[in-house]
Formats: structure tokens, C-alpha cells, sequence
């Protein structure tokens, strides 16, 4: 038997006549990444705040570091550490004060100062909350969530809303923390911070799971095929271009078409001589390489970030 | 650390150290004249107003921390709703003592007065007194869902306290309806219990039915106001919660049922306004003034 460290089977929970999570399940192994990755709204934060025993759920089973969340609340916050989706602190509060507050709250805490040197805030030390950038809010945030060192941190949405460059540094920040097996469980919406962060990702779609795997399972499991979108300048058959040399599926997407193929050349070669020999032209045209993305277009027909 | 917050709450300033002390200063230097026996008559009414502001500050903190997300952070680590409200009591006292303080402070070596009565008395009235008005916050905080609720529903509340209850006017200068409606306030018993304390120099166990009924309703408005708290900023009140805010009020309800029927504590306030009014008219202060007798404090009021 594996050692999971959390454990959730056919979460349910409704709000009014909504049902944000109709199902869920899954399990996380100590010392993994486990990402749930799905549009907003999909019921991703709605999961991890039952995770947190924040929210109560309608029905299902669920257990972190062997503890219910609802009935032993108070212990398992003791063991585990959270970044919300957006965390507030009072504007007055100095950043080593928030650190030096919310370690107080346990017995087994961590120093601050370690901390502010790790998360690089130690010029930032006496500056109060509401100065802070929007990095520097989320690094904090981050620091917060390991006062207690906790057994399992939960990391909710950890860069939406951040640039580029601030993103790198919370991943540089989030990969720190897997070399050490730290148990991590992440929200998000962002196929890069899946693929380079999770060992293991749940896709989440209307508050179910619909695929889940590593990485490298789940890309494999829509062929490992390359992705050609191209526009063209007038309609062609859908049927006439599944059927070119190389290509394995086509769809109509936003306006122009999608090909899946496994030899993307031969691919490209074949629709220019159909395009040739049809008078029609073509407007664009862009290759990617397999991602998740695939993987949630080919499960649900639509964008991540539609 | 809140104690650190609200010192840097410009907000704080004006209403823990600017407002009370302009009353001070009003009442000692206008109402008083200056005279030491009547400012030590004040010093209760005073004194009142200081510790009552508490309930305003302690329900728009934690309204405004529930509005920006601030408490949902704290849901997360294992503190609970007792812990955050006690704390904010713990808090909110800390700041009352020094402005209190600073008025005694002033009491004695501006206006030279001599005899604060009995201390021990005041102390524990200044002490229940925090307690009760900064849980009554909290159920203030626990029943509105913005900051302008919790505003209008504060004001609602502060108006009747401090006008009805003797704060800013001695009851016997009130209406006789206005003086019956003051005894269902809680405030009337704090005030009454200060001046009972400083003017009459009583211990705490002759004020025992303000003390008691004091130390009641702090225990039934703190046990209302975790069985209420809210951590989030959508979740909804619940739907009984306004029955359990009105039902802290029942022990006054009892209180000024009594009250209205035997008039001890409008018989006593006006046995002490009497006092320094008459010491007022004959230009020269009285001796200790007497405190109201058991035969007085049988009679109905005005009798």
C-alpha cells in the first residue's frame, strides 16, 4: 500500500443549486507535487479550501495527515501550511511582525529571520504590508505557509496575477521546496507551472476530474502529437484535411483548424499541395509542440483560459 | 500585535485619546467649574465614556478584517474564534488603562482632586465594564456584513448609551420616561457603578447587582459573539443570529424591570447630583458626601 499522505474520494459539495465539486478524488504520496489543473471556476479552490477545513463539505471522504478536516480542524492546521488564492494582511503590519505573528500561533515554528533571509525579504523587514509589491505580497504569503513547518503545503493558485519574471522567481521558489520532498498540493490555471512544477496533475473540468497523471502520462496520452493551428482564407472539409498525409485529427477551433499529427513535415507538406490544388490560401500558421493544453482541448474541446 | 495595529490607527487616536479626553476637560473645566468634589462627582460619567468607546473600534477592526480577507488567513492556522476575540478584548484593555489612567492622572494634579473613593471598586467596574462593551462589539461586528452596517448600527447603539444612561447628562436632569427607559441600558449600571465607586466611595460588593449584572451580560455577549463569528468574507449570518444579539440584552430587560420597580439606582443618582448640587449653591465643598442609605435605596425614586 502507498503511503498518501492525503486522501479525498467522491467530494461532493453544492453551493445554492450549484454543484462546484460533483466527485472528486484523488490522492497525494508523501513528498509529491500534486497539481489540480482547470479553467476558473472548474472547483479547484473550492477542493483545496476543504482540504484546509476552511469549507465544510456535502458528502465524500477526505483525510490530510490521517486527520478529518472538519473534526480534528484545529490539529490539522497544526500540520499544514496554506497560501491562499489571495492573502490579506492589515496594511500597518510589517512584514517580519506577520512572520513573527503567525509563527507564534504554533508550537513547532520556525525562525522568521531564516525565513525572510530565504524568501529574500530581508530589506523588506520593516516595511508594512500595504508597500509591498505584488511579488514581494506572494513571497511573503509563501514564508507565512511554512512558519509551522508544516507536513503539507497547500498552494492555492500560487502565481495568478504576477508577471512573468515574479512567476520565475515563486517557481524557482516552489522547486526549493520539492528538492527538499516537501508535500505540496497547488492549484492552477497555468499549463507551464503544471508541467514544470507537479510530479502529478489532476485536470479538473466543472468540478470533476478529468484526466489525471504525470506530465509525461497525460501528453502521452493524446499521442504525443503535434499541434498545427492554422488559418486559412477561405473554409475547407474538416474531413478532407484529416485525411492528409501525417495528420491524425482535425477541428474546426476559434475560426481556423487544428492538426494533431505525429510527423508534423510530412503534415505541413501535404496541406500546402491540398491548399495548392483547392485555389485556397493559407493566412497562419503556428506549431506547438504536445502540452497539457492538448491534453484539456482533446478532453473538453475548449481552451484552458477560454 | 493588535494592541501595535490600533496605536497605528490614526482612527484610534481620535477616539481613545482626543475624544475622552475633551470630555474630560469639558466636563472638569465647564460642568465642574474647576471644583474637585464635582469632578470627582464627573470622574464615573467620564470615566464611562472611555471605557464604552471600546464596543466602536473592536466592531469596525474586525469588520473591515472580515471584509478584506484579512480573517480567512487566520482560519488557516489553528487559532479559533475564542482566541481572536479574547485577544481583541485583551487588547482593547490594555489601551482603555492608559487613558484611563491619564484622567485620574489629571483628576489629581490639574484639578487637585484628593479622594478617588474606593480604587479597588473602580478598578473592577472599569475592568467588566471593557469586557462587556468590547464583547457587545463583537456581536455588533457578528450580526452586519459591511462596514457602513456596522457604522449606522453603532450609532444606534452609542446614541441611547451615552445620553440615557447618565454619561453625558446626570439622569435626574432627564425626562422621568427618558430615566425610566435609561435603566434597561447597561451603561447606566456602569456609570452609576464608577460613581458609586469614586463619589461614594462604595466597595464592590455593595454595587454587587451593577457588578453582577455587568459580568453577566460580558459573559452572555462574548459566548453570543463566538457562537457567531464568521471567518469569511461571503458567509451569510446566520438566520437566528439577530434572536441571540436581542437576547443579550435580556439581563438588562430584568434589571430595568426591578429597577423601574424599586428606583434604587435613579434614587442614588440623584442623591449624589443633589449632593454636589447644593455643595454648587452654598459655594463651598461638602464633606464626604453620604452615600444613599439602605432605607433610601428601598424607596422609589423621587419619593
Amino acid at each position: 500500500m502507498e503511503n498518501f499522505v492525503l486522501q479525498v474520494e467522491n467530494l461532493v459539495k453544492r453551493y445554492a443549486d450549484v454543484e462546484a465539486v460533483r466527485g472528486v478524488s484523488f490522492a497525494v504520496k508523501e513528498g509529491e507535487v500534486f497539481g489540480l489543473l482547470g479553467p476558473n471556476g472548474a472547483g479547484k479552490t473550492t477542493t483545496i479550501e476543504i482540504l484546509e477545513g476552511l469549507r465544510t463539505l456535502d458528502s465524500g471522504k477526505v483525510s490530510v495527515c490521517g486527520l478529518d478536516p472538519q473534526r480534528n480542524s484545529e490539529q490539522l492546521k497544526n500540520e499544514i501550511g496554506a497560501a491562499l488564492q489571495s492573502t490579506s494582511l492589515p496594511d500597518k503590519l510589517r512584514t517580519f511582525e506577520a512572520l513573527r505573528l503567525f509563527a507564534s500561533f504554533y508550537s513547532r515554528r520556525r525562525n522568521p529571520e531564516e525565513l525572510l533571509r530565504r524568501f529574500g525579504l530581508e530589506d523588506k523587514r520593516d516595511t508594512f504590508y500595504s508597500k509591498l509589491s505584488g511579488g514581494q505580497k506572494q513571497r511573503l504569503a509563501l514564508a507565512m505557509a511554512l512558519v509551522n513547518d508544516p507536513r503539507v503545503l497547500f498552494l492555492d493558485e500560487p502565481t495568478a496575477g504576477l508577471d512573468p519574471q515574479v512567476r520565475r522567481e515563486i517557481y524557482d521558489i516552489i522547486e526549493e521546496l520539492k528538492r527538499e520532498k516537501k508535500t505540496i498540493v497547488m492549484t492552477t490555471h497555468y499549463i507551464e507551472e503544471a508541467e514544470r512544477l507537479c510530479d502529478r496533475v489532476a485536470i479538473v473540468d466543472h468540478g470533476k476530474v478529468i484526466a489525471m497523471g504525470t506530465p509525461r502520462e497525460l501528453k502521452e496520452r493524446s499521442g504525443d502529437k503535434t499541434r498545427i493551428e492554422v488559418r486559412l482564407a477561405r473554409q475547407e472539409s474538416e474531413l478532407a484535411l484529416r485525411g492528409l498525409d501525417g495528420v491524425s485529427d482535425c477541428r474546426n477551433f476559434n475560426g481556423g483548424y487544428v492538426l494533431h499529427c505525429q510527423r508534423p513535415p510530412q503534415a505541413i507538406v501535404a496541406l500546402v499541395k491540398h491548399l495548392e490544388a483547392q485555389g485556397n490560401e493559407l493566412v497562419s500558421l503556428e506549431i506547438a509542440t504536445p502540452s497539457l493544453e492538448d491534453v484539456f482541448i482533446e478532453l473538453t474541446g475548449r481552451r484552458l483560459r477560454d | 500585535m493588535r494592541i501595535l495595529l490600533t496605536l497605528r490607527n490614526k482612527m484610534f487616536l481620535f477616539f481613545s485619546v482626543i475624544m475622552p479626553f475633551g470630555f474630560f476637560f469639558l466636563y472638569a473645566g465647564v460642568f465642574a467649574k474647576g471644583n474637585p468634589e464635582a469632578i470627582r462627582y464627573f470622574l464615573g460619567p467620564v470615566v464611562s465614556l472611555a471605557v464604552m468607546g471600546s464596543f466602536w473600534g473592536l466592531s469596525a477592526a474586525l469588520v473591515s478584517f472580515r471584509e478584506q480577507g484579512i480573517l480567512r488567513r487566520f482560519h488557516v492556522t489553528p487559532v479559533t474564534a475564542g482566541d481572536m476575540l479574547a485577544s481583541s478584548i485583551v487588547a482593547n484593555y490594555v489601551l482603555t488603562l492608559p487613558t484611563v489612567a491619564a484622567e485620574l492622572f489629571f483628576a489629581r494634579f490639574i484639578f487637585h482632586v484628593r479622594d478617588f473613593g474606593d480604587f479597588l471598586s473602580f478598578f473592577a467596574f472599569v475592568t467588566v465594564g471593557v469586557v462587556s462593551f468590547a464583547s457587545m462589539g463583537l456581536v455588533v461586528a457578528s450580526v452586519t456584513n459591511t462596514m457602513q452596517e456596522t457604522q449606522v448600527l453603532n450609532q444606534l447603539i452609542w446614541l441611547p448609551l451615552i445620553f440615557l444612561s447618565g454619561a453625558t447628562m446626570p439622569l435626574p436632569f432627564l425626562p422621568k420616561l427618558a430615566q425610566h427607559f435609561g435603566v434597561f441600558l447597561p451603561a447606566t449600571y456602569l456609570v452609576w457603578g464608577l460613581q458609586g465607586a469614586t463619589f461614594f466611595s462604595l466597595p464592590v460588593w455593595k454595587l454587587w447587582e451593577e457588578a453582577l449584572a455587568l459580568l453577566v451580560w460580558a459573559i452572555l455577549t462574548f459566548f453570543v459573539s463566538t457562537q457567531l463569528f464568521r471567518w469569511e468574507p461571503e458567509s451569510k449570518i446566520p438566520r437566528n443570529a439577530k434572536l441571540w444579539a436581542v437576547a443579550t440584552a435580556l439581563p438588562f430587560a430584568l434589571l430595568g424591570i426591578w429597577e423601574n420597580r424599586t428606583g434604587n439606582i435613579l434614587l442614588q443618582s440623584q442623591a449624589a447630583y443633589m449632593s454636589i448640587d447644593r455643595q454648587d449653591k452654598s459655594g463651598r465643598p461638602p464633606n464626604q458626601p453620604d452615600a444613599p442609605s439602605k432605607h433610601q435605596r428601598n424607596r422609589g425614586p423621587f419619593q
